[in-house]
């Protein structure tokens, strides 16, 4: 039995099995890596480990004892400790007051600020990190900030720590003082988690390593002796490609999108791309690739720094979605929640919410079309709702994207549609029917950009696949082209420039 | 029995139901109050409550908020018996309090909806403003109308109702239908419901945002005249906490302070039933001090339904 142990590991949420049966063991003074696609489920293994989710079956051991705890404030107190990407930190306090947040030294609520920098201190040198720590952590940099997180786990007497993505902001300067800290905790005996997509790393840092997809596990290496790069990569894919796409060729007519170097604030690299009428094009990447950016930019969603945007040859100049509609494009956004659905407003309501502009008269609504609109296109989508006066929030997700669809098909001169995650969170049932709608949607003209984390999902309906890296284009792949090691290898962020990635 | 009892009280129309019910044990309980004068006479003290809520509700159900109408009223009446005074021209007078309205009501929407200042703060401010210039307008005094003319706003009747009255139902009408039928009223709601996804939905969110608050400028404007006129004088220190009682009365009436949610009869009902708890009060003569406990109490038991409510329509 290992120092640190998943045994049997479930966890389903609604519609969706996020980990299933995954059982492995970790030594102690061994870094572990934890591999998978996006959705592969190792951000549910790891929130199970830190408390904040339960899992539905099967235990966590740490020393042969069961961790039976319910809070990420439990697990701290069973000594682990996850580090996440967004850091935990109060950027208004000190660094030895970050440290000490919660065991503040004090005589009669006085803090001791002399006993607190001596302790403090001594923790600190112990664990060789160098940090001034009267600074405020707001005027650390992320990398210095990060280490802050991990002098944390080290002050708390951590025997676990989990780092989720630890370099995906550092540059590599900052990185590889990570990696000694790492390699000094691993001397310690400490058991260390590490979360990464970079293969380099894992190669590098890791003793011994585990593949998770789609919720299972794929692979699990107890020494990285002859293992190959490719290797992981086919555990990592793995999976055939059943044809629950129904992937239909179209006839592929002029350029109706063309983007040209375009550039914003997120995306600090410019753009190109073109989507021509009938096709769709696909967009894969990573989170945070800059995917959703781009598409934001296109629509006008986020403010654009430089480059055109062209639909049928025309100049769009407009830089708000106002506008964009207006010139054809439409995006149907990736947070539904926050972006999409108009909460507390019922169905008809939220179809309505743009397309009514045609058929109102000095801003007075036409409920007769309003009502006809609404009635369309719940028939014509088959949404499954009890009524369009329905509120929209008591929707399941699938049939919300389908009410945000018809909300844009209820504008008539769509040309340029914009999809982003469109099934994410949606039943089988109703993604074959979402895709069913955008091949007929492309079949009648419209030119259809697909943005998709699930790379069988971008395999099977598209046409053409850019993928997506580190803010700029990696690839692009016509659909005779497509395989799934080449578009994941332009996925994942090049190993030789991992500061181009930082900046 | 009691299932559809409930399902009643937390129904669509669950407050119009209790306001039936209050008004008919009311006019059983309490002496001379269902009569022509008191019924009268209760419509004209729920005037300029009644007035500002129209367009308050629009505020609310946008997630804003406007502390500022009490302020505005006061100068709106002020400028009317100023203006009129200096002009001689009872029209002129009214014209130069509406705009003075809209144009106060237009830099709170200009502030809060381009510069992104938070309306708590923006409308605190504009309040203590407007209100010092209602004070320095007239040196903290009282200013009496010059026309008699001026009177007539409050005193004249249509068809036995007084004027202000009328004005009162006229603006339930149009603000009622601006919320329901026409695409104003439909973005104000999607805008309190989800602003960013209404933006993203092509909602022109700031120029909405800036026009509800012009609106309410607007009409704070014609309270400040109808307040002016029946209190026969510009009163720089009218209506004071009268924003407290406006959105009391919103809330009373199912707005939601979320946004998102409002109806007009709703907030006809909520105006309604402030009034006539204070006048029943008044005919039982129950002091002052313990009116203001009832007013509390009364609108939190109605926030407490409000609240049963949402959670029953939650569970469907």
């Amino acid at each position: 039995m290992s120092f640190l142990d998943f045994s049997h590991v479930t966890k389903t949420y609604p519609g969706v099995k996020a980990l299933s049966d995954v059982s492995f063991g970790v030594d102690k003074g061994a870094v572990h890596g934890l591999m998978g696609e996006n959705g592969a489920g190792k951000s549910t293994l790891i929130k199970i480990l830190s408390g904040d989710q339960h899992a539905d079956q099967g235990e966590i051991r740490i020393d042969g004892r069961v961790q039976a705890y319910t809070s990420t404030r439990d697990a701290f107190d069973n000594g682990v400790i996850v580090i996440h990407q967004e850091l935990q930190l109060v950027p208004e306090l000190t660094v030895a007051e970050n440290l000490s947040l919660g065991r503040f030294p004090a005589n009669a609520g006085i803090i001791a600020g002399r006993r607190m920098l001596d302790d403090v201190g001594a923790k600190l040198k112990s664990a060789g990190i160098d940090i001034d720590m009267r600074r405020k952590v707001k005027t650390l940099s992320i990398g210095e900030r990060q280490m802050v997180e991990i002098a944390k786990a080290v002050m708390l007497d951590a025997r676990v720590i989990a780092l989720d993505e630890p370099t995906s902001s550092l540059s590599s300067r900052e990185s590889e003082i990570l990696f000694s800290l790492i390699n000094r905790l691993r001397g310690e005996g400490k058991v260390i988690i590490y979360v990464s997509h970079r293969l380099d790393e894992v190669f590098r840092l890791c003793d011994s390593l585990t593949v998770l997809r789609d919720g299972k596990l794929a692979a699990h290496h107890a020494s990285l002796k002859g293992v190959t790069r490719d290797q992981v990569v086919a555990e990592m894919v793995g999976r055939e490609i059943s044809d629950i796409w129904g992937f239909r060729a179209r006839k592929i007519g002029d350029v109706r999108l063309k983007v040209d170097a375009l550039s914003g604030p997120k995306l600090q690299t410019p753009a190109s791309f073109e989507a021509r009428a009938g096709e769709i094009v696909g967009f894969f990447g990573l989170i945070g690739a800059g995917r959703s950016e781009l598409m934001r930019l296109v629509y006008g969603a986020d403010p654009r720094s430089g480059g055109t945007i062209t639909v049928d040859g025309k100049l769009v100049r407009a830089t708000d979605p106002r506008g964009t509609i207006r010139a054809g494009i439409v995006l149907c956004s990736e947070d539904r929640k926050h972006d999409g659905i108009i909460q507390g407003r019922s169905v008809e309501e939220n179809i309505n919410i743009s397309s009514r502009r045609h058929h109102t008269r000095f801003g007075v609504l036409n409920r007769a079309s309003e009502i006809a609109t609404a009635e369309t296109f719940i028939k014509k989508l088959k949404v499954r709702t009890p009524s369009r006066k329905q509120d929209i929030i008591n929707l399941s997700g699938g049939n919300q994207q389908k009410v945000i669809l018809g909300r844009w098909l209820s504008e008539q001169g769509v040309r340029v549609l914009i999809v982003d995650e469109p099934t994410r969170g949606i039943d089988v049932g109703a993604k074959s029917e979402i895709y069913e709608l955008l091949y007929q949607l492309a079949q009648d003209g419209m030119a259809i950009v697909v943005v998709s984390s699930e790379l069988p999902e971008v395999m099977g309906i598209c046409d053409r696949i850019l993928v997506m890296c580190g803010g700029r284009v990696s690839a692009e792949l016509t659909r005779d082209q497509f395989a799934e090691r080449a578009i994941l290898a332009a996925a994942l962020p090049d190993q030789k420039t991992p500061d181009a990635i930082a900046s | 029995m009691t299932d559809q009892l409930k399902k009643i009280l937390l129904g669509e129309q669950g407050l119009v139901v209790i306001f039936v019910v209050a008004f008919a044990l009311v006019s059983a309980l309490v002496p001379n109050f269902l009569t022509d004068r008191n019924m009268l006479g209760l419509l004209q003290s729920v005037v300029t409550v009644g007035i500002v809520a129209c367009t308050m509700m629009f505020c609310l159900a946008a997630r804003d908020f406007d502390l500022s109408v009490g302020s505005i009223v006061a100068f709106a009446g002020m400028v009317a018996v100023m203006a009129s005074n200096y002009t001689g021209s009872i029209l002129l007078g009214l014209l130069a309090a509406i705009a003075c309205g809209a144009f106060v009501g237009f830099i709170n929407g200009v502030v809060i909806a381009k510069f992104r200042i938070n309306a708590l703060i923006t409308t605190l401010a504009t309040m203590q403003i407007v209100r010092g210039f209602a004070l320095i307008a007239s040196d903290g005094r009282a200013v009496g109308i010059h026309s008699p003319d001026f009177y007539q706003l409050a005193l004249s009747k249509l068809l036995g109702i007084p004027t202000p009255v009328w004005v009162l139902a006229i603006l339930f009408c149009i603000f009622g239908f601006v919320l329901n039928r026409t695409v104003f009223g439909k973005n104000t709601l999607a805008i309190g419901g989800n602003p960013e996804a209404s933006r993203l939905a092509g909602v022109n969110v700031d120029r909405t945002r800036i026009c509800i608050f012009a609106l309410q400028g607007v009409v704070c404007g014609i309270a400040g005249i109808l307040l002016a006129s029946r209190i026969t004088s510009g009163q720089p220190n009218a209506a004071v906490g009268l924003e407290l009682s406006v959105i009391s009365a919103c809330v009373l009436g199912g707005v939601s302070l979320a946004g998102g949610r409002a109806t007009m009869s709703g907030v006809i009902v909520g105006v309604l039933i402030m009034g006539i708890a204070e006048n029943a009060m008044n005919l039982l003569n129950i002091p002052a001090f313990y009116q203001y406990i009832v007013r509390g109490v009364i609108l939190l038991l109605a926030v407490l339904l409000d609240n049963l409510r949402s959670s029953a329509l939650g569970r469907r």
